[in-house]
This record gives structure tokens, sequence and C-alpha cells, in this order.
């Protein structure tokens, strides 16, 4: 059986996260090799989800956590076990 | 990501509820990041988001003795935060018209991903440039609740899907079918507008690599 683009594109998510079984890997990769449109899909959605998890794209706000342990420093001498 | 350590938190819980209370500054250190934009994601609101984080870490405190070690601590924690998000949301009447618990996996929405003939390498060096940030962070903002959440903890908390389906209350089938949407919306917002990112030169790759090993 040949795989069409719609049916890799319904994986790629799996598929970049090694979920899918070794015969469908094999599918894929097998159009993969054939079809452009496909691995630019799959590179940039792969590229998409290294970029949200650097860490410079999320980052805390300043002073957010000297403000939470103050808070919990206040709620530690309040319960008497500070 | 401060990875958890189990038999950290496990020594630290045992002595918190023996009366070293200090200890929990320690403990409930590595889970702020996770707490936060959970609650960020759930809120909509960065000073909303901050404020329960800081009753979630009480209510934490507070609770510790029922921790039964049956889940992950970190897992608990956000089942707590969550709970926290949804009584504030309950509380201010402003309920995010897709927030968390709505929703059911439809099959409506066109989940088709934006069709490029060529993809240069992770435009990593861009990611100073503030824009670059600044538009990840708004296609994110964009996406429906349900999916946020899944992609906050899965793709930038870097969770399993396990304690992600444990955090949210939901399956696993949800949380790869929600995060495999998420990535195609994802991709489709932002692969045509990162490609004016793309750098010029090659190699960045191995450097990039190099640079996420764990020290
Ligand atoms: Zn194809």
């Amino acid at each position: 059986m040949r795989i069409d683009c719609k049916h890799v594109w319904q994986h790629i998510s799996a598929y970049i996260d090694a979920e899918v079984d070794a015969e469908l890997r094999a599918e894929i990769d097998r159009h993969l090799e054939t079809c452009e449109i496909c691995s630019a899909i799959l590179d940039s959605t792969r590229n998409v989800v290294v970029l949200i998890a650097d860490d410079r794209v999320f980052e805390l706000p300043a002073g957010f956590s000297d403000r939470l342990h103050t808070r919990l420093e206040t709620e530690l001498q309040l319960t008497g076990s500070g | 990501m401060t990875a958890p350590d189990p038999a950290f938190e496990a020594d630290c819980i045992r002595r918190i509820l023996a009366g070293e209370g200090h200890l929990f500054h320690a403990l409930i250190r590595p889970c702020e990041r996770s707490i936060f934009f959970l609650l960020l994601s759930l809120l909509g609101d960065e000073s909303e988001a901050e404020d329960v984080a800081q009753e979630t870490a009480i209510k934490v405190y507070l609770n510790l003795k029922n921790f039964r070690g049956e889940a992950k601590f970190r897992t608990w924690v956000l089942s707590i935060a969550r709970n926290e998000g949804l009584g504030r949301l309950r509380k201010t009447g402003a309920r995010r018209e897709d927030s968390l618990d709505a929703g059911t996996d439809d099959q409506t929405g066109d989940y088709t991903p934006a069709i490029l003939t060529s993809w240069r390498e992770v435009p990593f060096e861009a990611l100073e440039r503030q824009e670059l940030g600044a538009l990840l962070r708004q296609a994110i903002e964009r996406l429906p609740a349900i999916y946020r959440n899944v992609v906050l903890l899965r793709d930038i908390e870097e969770m399993d899907v396990r304690e992600t389906a444990a955090a949210l209350g939901i399956t696993e089938g949800a949380v790869k079918v929600r995060l495999h949407r998420a990535r195609t919306l994802l991709q489709r917002e932002l692969a045509p507008k990162l490609e004016g990112f793309a750098p010029r030169s090659k190699g960045l790759f191995a450097w990039f690599k190099s640079m996420r090993v764990e020290p």
C-alpha cells in the first residue's frame, strides 16, 4: 500500500514523537524520500516544536520567583514551622 | 526546566511534615515554571496567573500530608494548580469561552498544514530577536485553550504524554489528538512567517544540538 500526503499529515505529530509503529514509519519514510511537500511540512513542524521549547521564548515574569518565595515564607511563619 | 528528582522530593516531603517547613522552598522550586505557565494558559493574564500560582503553592504546602506518592509530585501540584485556576475562572465569571474543560475533540475545524515546498534550518540565532519570540508567543496564545494547555505542558514544559494527561485530567489519547492539532495549527501559522527569519548560513544545527545537551 502506498500512502498519500494527507495520510502522512495525520501522523506527523506521532512521527515526531516516535510513536508510530515500524511499518507505518517505513511507509512514511518511503513517501518522504520522493515528496518535497511532506518533507517540508515535517521539517517545519519539527522546527516549530523545537523553537517553542526554547526557554527564551517563555520566560517567567521578572521577580516572579522572589515574590512567590516571600509569600511562602510569610505562610510558613504563620503556620509556625518556618 | 529543572528535572524533578523523586528521591529528593520524597525526602523533602518527609522532613517538611516532620517540622522542617523551610525545605518547602526547595521542594516547590522545580515546579514553579510549570505552575505559572499552566495558569497563564488557563487565565490568559500574567498577574492573575501569578496570584493563583502563589495560592497554589500555599495550598500545596497546607495539603502536603495528603500527597500519596502514587502520582509524580509535579503532576499532583499541577492538578491543584488547575483546580485553583478553574476556581478563579468561576469566581471572576470571566470564563474564557474556550476554557479547559469545555470543548470536546470534535472533528470540525481545518487541521491541514501549511504547504511549503522548501524549508530552511531552524532560525535559532534569530531567537535573540524579540520579534521572533513575540511571534511564537502570539501563535500559542491564539490557540484554543484545550490545545494551548496540551502544547504548553508537552512541548514547552516537555512533560510526557502520561504526566500531561494526569495534570489536565484528560486521557492520553486526547493529549495526542490535541497535540497533533495544536502542532498543525502552529505550523500553519508560523511556518510561512518563520521562513523570513531563516538564516542564510548553514551549520547552525550542530551548534543548536550541542546547546540542548543538559549539563
Ligand atoms: Zn506527500
